[in-house]
């Protein structure tokens, strides 16, 4: 035979193959539509913004999680770095009397440099990355709470404006789209980003194949960082000050949202469009259930479950497809 | 035989989808004899056991154990029956202790508590059995291949096996321990034990075995007496002859050029003081033993590993120690030994595994040239006679034979002038084995040159235009295609390691 390419073998209705690929984005529509006629609250435009808000938070959070995913790792640290980026930018504008510009580029920078450090100690320390972004957890948010001596800092005026409007759009999810846009690029477009996939799927193939794994490690961790600093910039400007407890536990709700969206904590998977879904799977959820009213301790029972299904939905999904 | 046979795998045959891998084999295990599965890989051995072992179900054809037909619908029906497997990769958990791998999963209990002393007791009645005389405290990962085998054995019996599966039992141990293995299994023998042994070594079938099946593509070839000399059974198993199967085409070298320099390299612990070099055209084949110190030499030029002393030059170039990029860049490619586990990138497409290696070199502004990896990709997939749906599926899901062409192929688009493949038909079938020989042809005819380790010696003896037989970590000989037989290879591999074990 001359031909190497085989006819693709049927697989079923095409219907099928995208319930298969976008069951998160499925899950979103069905939650939606039963919101939607559960509640006549749901689909307002004030309410559709207040998704849109609260949705970049974790989205941004998210989207730098998914780069370390994507390369085989985790970062617990994303929530504290946040807030520590945050405090810093707030401590250099009100303390250290930079302007408020400056502040906030120095706020990215301390992300960047904490996710740097995350990097380092995983590629070069061989700490493995539950461990190095653990301590980097703690120590983050003490760091936080050593700058503000516990209570909150006013922020700069360029800050607060990410958390304000621009017209009718909220900041926030203007900073979410193009966020969005330069991590899906990032990752799509970029040989450090198609180098995640590799380094993530099989980390000695990619060395042995000439990839720069540590080089690329430590970029991967420096980005959520930065994008984990961004998260924490979002949420001050939107409360006008940094809080030393602010973003404590969302490093769970940007795993969620990454696993959610089909990537595997194994590695190798993932993308940005699907962490998007996931991030507003949970925002949605959170959403309706304060519509209708349930307490928000039912809340988390229901968050939970949304966790262990959607990703239980995954597994029985690759299962069925290697065999 | 008059005899009646422990277990007897009767007309059994077995697809997966189109493929039928099994078809029409009846082999028997009969008590206190040793029979000798042999055939290619690709030739069934391994889905043959299963079917022994309860792993698979035969499609026809069935199994009798005792002179009753069976079905085996479980690894543990078949222990039931007394039916159990070594396999080649152990189960054994290597932080626990013999005691209680031994006894795992039947752990004696006191009053809902582990009952320690009679954990000992039952564990060491049961390496008494194979004269194993270790502390069962001992915890398993201490210990080495080869005791922990036969731990395993002693495991096998202790759930009262009467019929032991060996899936290559002797691949990974020295000649020493190898003898230790057989005087094992001569007593087991003698207790009427029947045993089905799979080995690549056809010297020690006739050591070890009385009987013989030879397999070919799935089907039953011959049963002979394990005395048959070997050249008849390696005619049975290839079913042609050797030149068929090793087309190499050597080309003259004598006026060329030495493209890879190693120089009294040297790295502690692994192998020292190597020296030699691989001219532009020509294929130098590594031999030894497992544990040689091929493979670490092989890593070290490649950059994989740092090494201690010494010098790697290409093209009178000298390389940095332990920087594989600075290797790629002086057209060093680097084929490693476990394919999914060094190789591969499994989940990812084949275009994406293809394009590895120059994913950073072809780009512009760190943008990927995603349109140029592509064509590469498909321009060497279609060379390479890749066989795959379409370019963009996993690579996981391709043959062992397609997924080692692409492994090949990523070298290729990175231009390398110098492979180094260690073990480069490793489950390989035998059509795709001759697509990678000639490919190797090409390479060397277009002036690349060839550094090869592998341990199927007809391998080596049929494609190298010179060997280097490596020993305990040293060069032990040279000899050329000429003068190498498998004889003359094995007497510069093995001389004087048992002595070298005994001193340890």
């Amino acid at each position: 035979m001359s031909t190497t390419t085989l006819p693709a073998k049927r697989r079923g209705l095409d219907y099928k193959k995208f319930l298969a690929n976008n069951g998160a984005l499925v899950g979103l529509v069905v939650l939606c539509l039963a919101l939607f006629i559960a509640t006549p609250d749901f689909l307002t435009a004030q309410n559709l913004l207040n998704i849109g808000i609260q949705v970049s938070t974790v989205a941004v959070l998210a989207f730098g999680m998914t780069f370390v995913i994507v390369a085989g790792g985790i970062d617990l640290s994303v929530g504290a770095v946040a807030a520590l980026s945050a405090m810093s930018s707030g401590w250099m504008f009100a303390s250290a009397g930079l302007p408020g510009w400056l502040a906030l580029l120095g706020g990215l920078f301390i992300g960047a440099l904490a996710g740097t450090i995350n990097g380092l100690a995983n590629a070069y320390g061989k700490l493995p990355s539950f461990i190095a972004t653990l301590a980097m957890l703690s120590v983050a948010r003490g760091l936080t709470l050593v700058i503000s001596d516990g209570r909150p800092i006013k922020m700069p005026a360029e800050v607060s404006f990410l958390g304000g409007s621009l017209g009718p759009v909220p900041m926030p999810i203007i900073i979410l789209v193009l966020a969005a846009l330069a991590a899906s690029f990032l990752l799509n477009r970029t040989v450090i980003g198609r180098s995640m996939y590799a380094v993530g799927g099989n980390a000695e193939a990619a060395r042995l194949s000439g990839l720069p794994v540590k080089r690329i490690l430590v970029t991967v961790f420096a980005l959520a960082g930065l994008f984990a600093a961004l998260a924490g910039l979002l949420l001050a400007g939107r409360l006008d000050s940094a809080q030393p407890q602010a973003a404590a536990g969302y490093e769970l709700d940007a795993i969620a949202a990454v696993v959610i969206g089909g990537a595997s904590l194994a590695g190798g998977l993932g993308k940005i469009s699907g962490t998007f879904v996931g991030a507003l799977v949970l925002v949605v959820i959170r959403n309706g259930l304060n519509l209708l009213n349930v307490t928000s301790f039912w809340q988390q029972v229901v968050i939970g479950l949304v966790i262990a299904l959607a990703v239980g939905i995954d597994v029985l999904r690759r299962k069925t497809r290697s065999s | 035989m008059s005899q009646q046979a422990l277990v007897t795998l009767q007309n059994v045959g077995k697809t997966f989808g189109p493929v039928t891998v099994i078809k029409d084999v009846t082999v028997s295990v009969y008590a206190g004899q040793v029979q000798v599965l042999l055939g290619e890989n690709g030739a069934g051995k391994s889905t043959l056991i299963k079917m022994m072992a309860g792993v698979y179900q035969p499609d026809a054809g069935h199994i009798v154990v005792d002179g009753q037909t069976v079905t085996l619908p479980t690894t543990r029906a078949a222990e039931d029956l007394g039916i159990a497997t070594i396999h080649q990769e152990l189960n054994l958990v290597p932080t626990m202790s013999i005691a209680e791998n031994v006894m795992l999963g039947r752990m004696p209990t006191k009053h809902g508590l582990v009952d320690r002393s009679a954990l000992r007791n039952r564990a060491r009645a049961a390496l008494a059995l194979i004269g194993l005389d270790v502390d069962v405290d001992t915890l398993v990962g201490d210990l080495g291949i080869a005791r922990q085998q036969l731990v395993e054995i002693a495991k096998a019996l202790s759930i009262n096996a009467r019929i032991l599966i060996l899936d290559e039992p002797t691949a990974a141990l020295t000649r020493h321990e190898t003898e230790s293995l057989f005087a094992v299994m001569a007593d087991l023998r003698r207790r009427g034990v029947g045993m089905l042994f799979i080995s690549h070594h056809l010297d020690e079938i006739a050591e070890v075995g009385d009987t013989v099946t030879v397999l070919r593509d799935g089907e039953f070839i011959a049963e002979v007496p394990a005395s048959t000399p070997e050249d008849d059974l390696v005619k049975l198993m290839v079913g042609r002859s050797i030149e068929d199967q090793f087309p190499r085409v050597t080309g003259d070298v004598s006026q060329a050029s030495a493209i890879l320099t190693v120089d009294n390299l040297t790295s502690t612990g692994s192998f020292s003081d190597i020296s030699f070099s691989v001219k532009a055209g020509e294929i130098l084949g590594i031999a030894g033993l497992v544990g040689a110190g091929r493979t670490e030499l092989i890593r070290a030029i490649a950059g994989a590993d740092r090494y201690t002393s010494g010098t790697v030059a290409v093209r009178g170039r000298h390389l940095p120690n332990g920087s594989i990029q600075a290797a790629i860049a002086a057209g060093i490619g680097h084929v490693p030994e476990d394919r999914k586990g060094q190789g591969l990138v499994l989940d990812a497409s084949v275009n994406d595994n293809l394009g590895y290696a120059t994913l950073a070199s072809t780009a512009k502004l760190g943008l990927v040239d995603f349109a140029g990896q592509r064509s590469r990709a498909g321009e060497v997939a279609t060379k390479l006679r890749i066989r795959m749906h379409t370019i963009d599926q996993p690579i996981g899901a391709l043959s062992g034979g397609n997924q080692q062409k692409a492994v090949f192929g990523r070298w290729i688009i990175a231009a390398s002038t110098v492979l180094l493949l260690d073990e480069p038909t490793r489950g390989v079938d035998v059509g795709a084995k001759v697509e990678i020989y000639e490919l190797m042809n090409a390479i060397t005819a277009a002036g690349g040159a060839i550094l090869m380790v592998s341990s199927e010696l007809p391998e080596i003896l049929g494609m190298s235009d010179r060997i280097l037989v490596m020993r305990d970590g040293r060069l032990a000989g040279e000899l050329t295609a000429a003068e190498a037989t498998q004889d003359a290879v094995m007497t510069l591999a093995a001389r004087d390691v048992d002595e070298n074990h005994e001193q340890r």
